[in-house]
């Protein structure tokens, strides 16, 4: 066959496939719609996000044919994929890490187009699809929490479930709706396998979709400039002569951008999948292991640690209220500022709000991360007190220090730094309470302290304070009256070893 | 109506004809709600159940009753007697039994008041801690301090033929309040 022959038979080819789908006037208004000039780097995260998803969908339909959604068998799965299948560490990597890509992604995204004021007029209908994609990228992450089903994954459903039943009148209905019976159990495992690969999949297909038709509908907005204002009367036909004018076809002008970037950031995920690994699965989900120390992942780490931070009183209210206030809020955003300046130098108070949300869950997230107000369960019998706490004390104070490693006083308060965070470091603590004030601190708590009365004898209680009046910082001075003198009370109990509380040899 | 219908309907356009289509319409959607109910019924119906038929409580053994030493407090597992045969590991459970004096009990939920997590016992300090909020409760239950709400969730027990038996079957919650 010639070469022209070749081409028209080829362009038939094509001229029939138009003719049965339309196929070339939707490629036009697609691939080749007109975007404006102005929108280069900034654009390019709302892309990676779908194109993170995309690798969910292809890694996830994979990881399907070898993941048992049971909860007998989930977990054995897990580790079967991990050590067993050709390849399938990384895929379970790739899937765990293009899940945080994707959120990472889609917060930047979401965060650009806040800042650029891009929902407005008129694309309040593209702001609203993203919010719902928003909502469905976070509740895939969740569920995907889920489906690692192992310790993590159970105590996370026993702190989502515990949320739902604080609903008042429905709780109880809802959380057995949720976990699919009374308790954590298989039945919870297969709904959670549902909403992770049907319902919530299904949803962000769709709602990819129409946010996609919107962009197509009206336009990607331009750069903001300010002193630019929109104003619903003029905008669309101005933006549209624009966008005649100087705007240039999405394929290949402004997708040259996107391809660098997508391309730039699956290297960089495969890159970082390979290197830290699949995540877990963690421990096993055995209700019946105690020590365990549930953390969410990276993610919803700020949610962990405002559950800590909340005040007990409002708790449930915040917690019930907080989301759909939160979530309607975000999309009435276009209705309640649906024109003016979109430059951020023009809007200060939209910048501000911005910078203290941003703040907000990074410093929670950290706290997530650390989260000072959980006792460190093992500190009592896994970090002992360095020896410059014990050197030259008294059999007395030693006992004291005994105690407070026997009381899982340790636990909650550090001592040179070492030791839980719930509650005070007591290094100098010498300086602060005096000798009455260290002995009703133990035995009666107060301020978020157990009381031990009824756990420490006394002579237990004398022998816990006679250490903690050493711990003195070494060399600094009362920090309040009555502080630092504890000796002369020291000294006058009968079991007192008199050993001078400065320590000459230091 | 008939100057919405294409040029083809309107040639064929007269009363009967458009009674005809009004209850072809009028009995098309009848059928179509009744069929769309009936298949919806056990698809949803199924899916929301557990909320409305939740299982029930039930006795379950913990022992004979001289296994316990008064004055302590021992971490005891059970299974959940409506387990399903694909729950596996997650259909044991444990609770803590609190050993007063021979025959007194307080049989305590390992879950935390607060959100949930599985609460530690300390013989030591006599004290139950969370860690996941920090939550600390004394060994008769009370809140010591934290964020819960109230003190530890406790089973009702009896002691059935030398046996301790407590009333359980479902994730405690501040709901049900037990």
């Amino acid at each position: 066959m010639s070469r022209i022959d070749l081409k028209h038979t080829a362009l038939q080819g094509v001229r029939w496939l138009d003719d049965r789908t339309g196929i070339l006037w939707v490629l036009r208004h697609s691939m080749f719609h007109r975007v404006p000039i102005s929108a280069k780097w900034w654009y390019v995260f709302g892309s990676a996000t779908m194109m993170f998803f995309m690798v969910q969908v292809a890694s996830g339909i994979v990881l399907a044919m070898f993941y048992a959604p049971s909860a007998a068998q989930a977990y054995d799965s897990l580790v079967y994929i991990n050590e067993q299948v050709p390849c399938g560490w990384m895929l379970r990597a790739i899937h765990g890490w293009s899940s945080n890509a994707m959120c990472l992604m889609m917060l930047v995204h979401l965060s650009q187009v806040f800042l650029h004021g891009t929902y407005k007029y008129p694309r309040e209908l593209t702001w609203l699809f993203g919010v719902g994609l928003c909502i469905a990228t976070l509740g895939l992450a969740f569920t995907g929490q889920i489906m690692r089903w192992d310790a993590d994954a159970y105590w996370g459903l026993g702190i989502g479930a515990a949320i739902v039943d604080r609903m008042p009148i429905v709780g109880n209905e809802m959380r057995a709706v949720m976990l699919g019976g009374t308790q954590i159990s298989g039945a919870t495992l297969s709904r959670f396998f549902a909403l992770h690969v049907f319902i919530l999949p299904g949803l962000t297909v769709t709602l990819i979709g129409l946010h996609l038709y919107s962009v197509l509908r009206k336009g990607i907005s331009e750069m903001p400039v300010a002193g630019e204002v929109v104003d619903p009367q003029t905008y669309e036909k101005a933006y549209e002569a624009r966008v005649h004018k100087t705007g240039v076809p999405f394929y290949p002008d402004a997708a040259r951008r996107d391809m660098v970037f997508c391309g730039a950031a699956l290297i960089v995920l495969v890159g970082i999948a390979a290197w830290y690994g699949p995540m877990g699965p963690g421990a096993l989900p055995d209700p019946t292991i105690i020590e365990a120390s549930p953390r969410p992942d990276g993610m919803f780490l700020w949610i962990f640690a405002a559950l800590a931070l909340l005040p007990p009183g409002s708790e449930t209210f915040l917690l019930l209220v907080g989301p759909p206030v939160g979530i309607a809020l975000l999309a009435a955003l276009p209705f309640i500022s649906p024109r003016g300046e979109r430059a951020p130098s023009r809007r200060p108070l939209s910048v501000l709000i911005f910078c203290l949300i941003a703040t907000g869950l990074g410093v929670l997230t950290w706290l997530g991360m650390v989260s000072p107000w959980s006792p460190v369960m093992n500190a009592w019998t896994s970090t002992p007190i360095a020896p410059e706490f014990v050197a030259h004390r008294s059999p007395l104070e030693l006992q004291g220090a005994l105690e407070f490693q026997f009381a899982q006083c340790r636990n909650c308060h550090a001592i040179g730094g070492t030791g839980g965070m719930r509650g005070p470091d007591l290094t100098n603590v010498a300086t602060r309470l005096s000798w009455d004030q260290l002995v009703r601190q133990i035995q009666q708590g107060g301020g978020n302290m157990p009381a031990y009365g009824k756990t420490l004898s006394s002579a237990e209680t004398h022998a816990l304070a006679a250490f903690l009046t050493t711990l003195d910082g070494g060399s600094l001075r009362a920090a309040i009256p009555g502080a630092m003198e504890s000796q002369t009370a020291r000294d006058a109990m009968p079991t007192s070893t008199n050993v001078p509380p400065s320590r000459s040899g230091d | 109506m008939s100057e919405m219908h294409s040029p083809s309907d309107a040639t064929s356009s007269n009363p009967s004809t458009e009674n005809r289509r009004g209850f072809l319409f009028a009995a098309g959607s009848t059928l179509m709600a009744i069929g769309g109910v009936l298949v919806a019924a056990p698809i949803i119906g199924a899916a929301v159940a557990p909320g409305i038929l939740p299982e029930k409580d039930q006795w379950i053994s913990l022992g004979a009753v001289t296994n316990w030493v008064p004055d302590t407090t021992v971490l005891i597992k059970f299974s959940n007697p409506g387990g399903a045969p694909d729950d596996g590991i997650t259909r044991e459970n444990a609770c803590y039994v609190r050993c007063m004096e021979a025959g007194k009990f307080q049989v305590f939920a390992v879950n935390c008041a607060h959100l949930g997590c599985p609460v530690e016992w300390f013989s030591q300090s006599r004290l139950f801690m969370c860690p996941c909020h920090g939550g600390v409760y004394y060994e008769d239950g009370s809140r010591a301090s934290g964020p819960p709400p109230r003190g530890l969730f406790e089973f009702a027990w009896r002691i059935q033929d030398g046996m301790l038996e407590i009333f359980s079957g479902r994730l405690p919650g501040l709901q049900e309040g037990t």
